[in-house]
């Protein structure tokens, strides 16, 4: 009845010597795995323009209603392309279904996930902010 | 007259300084209980207050403070606010008792031309008061810290806290007889009930080398006192939401909290002078000796706490009345034997 008291004492004095786990968070960061689903991004084609063509399917598989999209026809008659694209990031599930849905891979998730803000306005991102790189 | 008030004057600053350093321990306890538990979950605990963490508990302390007062509309008002008093209040008296030191004055003190004899009411010694029955005294105030736990969870008009502070007078009740018991092979060998003498007499040998069963009975029951894990049934998150201090806020909250720390000290000073030589020690000064005795036990209360879980209430009555009062009986009647032979 003693013994395994004391082999439990022994265990935590183990542990109390041993290196720990914990990672100091804003000094040292661990590695993102590939596949982080953080800060959605509009990709750009080779011309810097944005590859979106407003066919609105992220708008439709969306969970949470989070982007909003408004078209504009371009010179060309036959691509639109978004006057305004806009995530609410205090909705956005990050659940990468827009990544998944879209046709002409016009969004991704980035890695970035530090996105604490002080206001919900702040929160919605329009295209300057979210063509940024992550 | 003069040295009546001369007499009342010394006390008070020497309960006052130790009081003070009391505090600050205290604080560093809080702080040094949550880093080991960390570290012994291999893990960092807080780190980010001041250097290595160290100012956490101040910070908390402020957190605590300017929190809502919430007062609940109970039924006995003034229990409820009285009752985190008597506990704080409780937990701070036995150390009136506890020697903590050597000689702390000189014999004589000359102030504006009139000399004190300092060794009269043992003012020179490291002892607030040195009583002649230090002991009876120790054991009838700690028991009195009941009472507040008590009209704590009975004011508090919850169920909840009212069952933690049913368990926890049903437990002091049972642990106290076992704790003094545990004591008392302390006291015939010393034959005396004055504390300094009982670290006096010590000077050679420990206590704990002729009670070595009587030390582990006392920290058992000490446990049980303290209401540290594996007997922290007051508090037992998982059936009593908080225990007894479920219904208290902000400050009244912290001195609940600050007295459960200061009897962690008592606790620890009253098996520091029974058992491991009060002040006693080479090299450095005696109350050097005393914190770092106190210390340790202190590091042990916390390492306890690490690795047990917590008992159920009836395996908890059951050790207490089948097993603890037996064996602390069979350990005075054994000391007793070897004292007479």
């Amino acid at each position: 009845m003693i013994w395994p008291l004391i082999r439990g004492l022994a265990k935590t004095l183990e542990h109390f010597f041993k290196k720990k786990i914990t990672v100091q968070y804003p000094e040292e960061r661990r590695e993102l795995p590939d596949r982080f689903r953080g800060r959605p991004r509009l990709v750009l084609d080779q011309d810097g323009k944005i590859k979106c063509v407003v066919c609105e399917l992220c708008v439709a598989v969306c969970p949470s209603g989070a982007i909003t999209i408004e078209a504009e026809e371009g010179e060309d008659p036959s691509i639109r392309y978004p006057k305004k694209y806009v995530i609410d990031l205090g909705r956005c599930i990050y659940c990468g279904y827009c990544e998944q849905v879209c046709p002409r891979d016009a969004i991704v998730l980035t890695k970035e996930f530090e996105l604490a803000k002080y206001s919900r306005e702040e929160l919605i991102y329009d295209i300057p902010k979210l063509i940024k790189e992550g | 007259m003069g040295e009546l008030l001369f007499f009342i004057i010394f006390t008070l600053i020497k309960a006052l300084v130790f009081v003070g350093i009391l505090m600050f321990c205290v604080a560093m306890a809080v702080f040094i209980e949550r880093r080991v538990l960390g570290f012994m979950q291999i893990r960092y605990g807080p780190n980010r207050a001041g250097p290595f963490g160290i100012l956490q508990t101040i910070a908390d302390g402020i957190k605590l403070f300017f929190k809502q007062d919430i007062t609940l509309p109970v039924t006995e008002k003034g229990i409820y606010v009285l009752a985190p008093i008597i506990t704080g209040i409780t937990a701070l008296l036995p150390f009136v008792a506890i020697p903590f030191a050597d000689k702390i004055a000189p014999d004589t003190l000359t102030i504006f031309g009139k000399t004190f004899d300092l060794t009269k009411y043992s003012l020179n010694r490291g002892v607030i008061a040195d009583l002649p029955a230090g002991v009876l005294f120790i054991l009838a105030v700690s028991s009195l810290s009941v009472y507040g736990v008590l009209l704590a969870g009975w004011s508090s008009d919850n169920k909840y806290s009212f069952l933690g502070s049913m368990r926890m007078a049903s437990q002091m009740l049972s642990y106290e007889l076992c704790l003094g018991i545990a004591i008392m092979g302390v006291l015939m060998i010393s034959g005396s009930m004055r504390m300094t003498e009982i670290v006096e007499a010590q000077k050679d040998v420990w206590f704990i080398v002729y009670q070595p069963f009587g030390f582990i009975l006392y920290m058992v029951a000490a446990f049980a006192e303290a209401c540290r894990t594996p007997f922290d049934l007051i508090e037992c998150e998982n059936e009593l939401v908080c225990g007894f201090n479920t219904e208290y806020s902000s400050m009244k909250f912290a001195l609940f909290y600050l007295a459960e720390y200061i009897h962690l000290f008592t606790i620890g000073g009253i098996a520091t002078t029974f058992f491991l030589g009060g002040w006693q020690g080479p090299w450095l000064p005696s109350g050097l000796w005393f914190a770092i005795k106190v210390g340790c036990l202190f590091f042990f209360f916390v390492w306890v706490r690490a690795t047990y879980p917590r008992v159920r209430f009836d395996q908890l009555m059951s050790l207490g009345w089948k097993y603890l009062i037996p064996l602390s009986l069979l350990n005075l009647v054994v000391t007793g034997i070897f004292i007479t032979v």
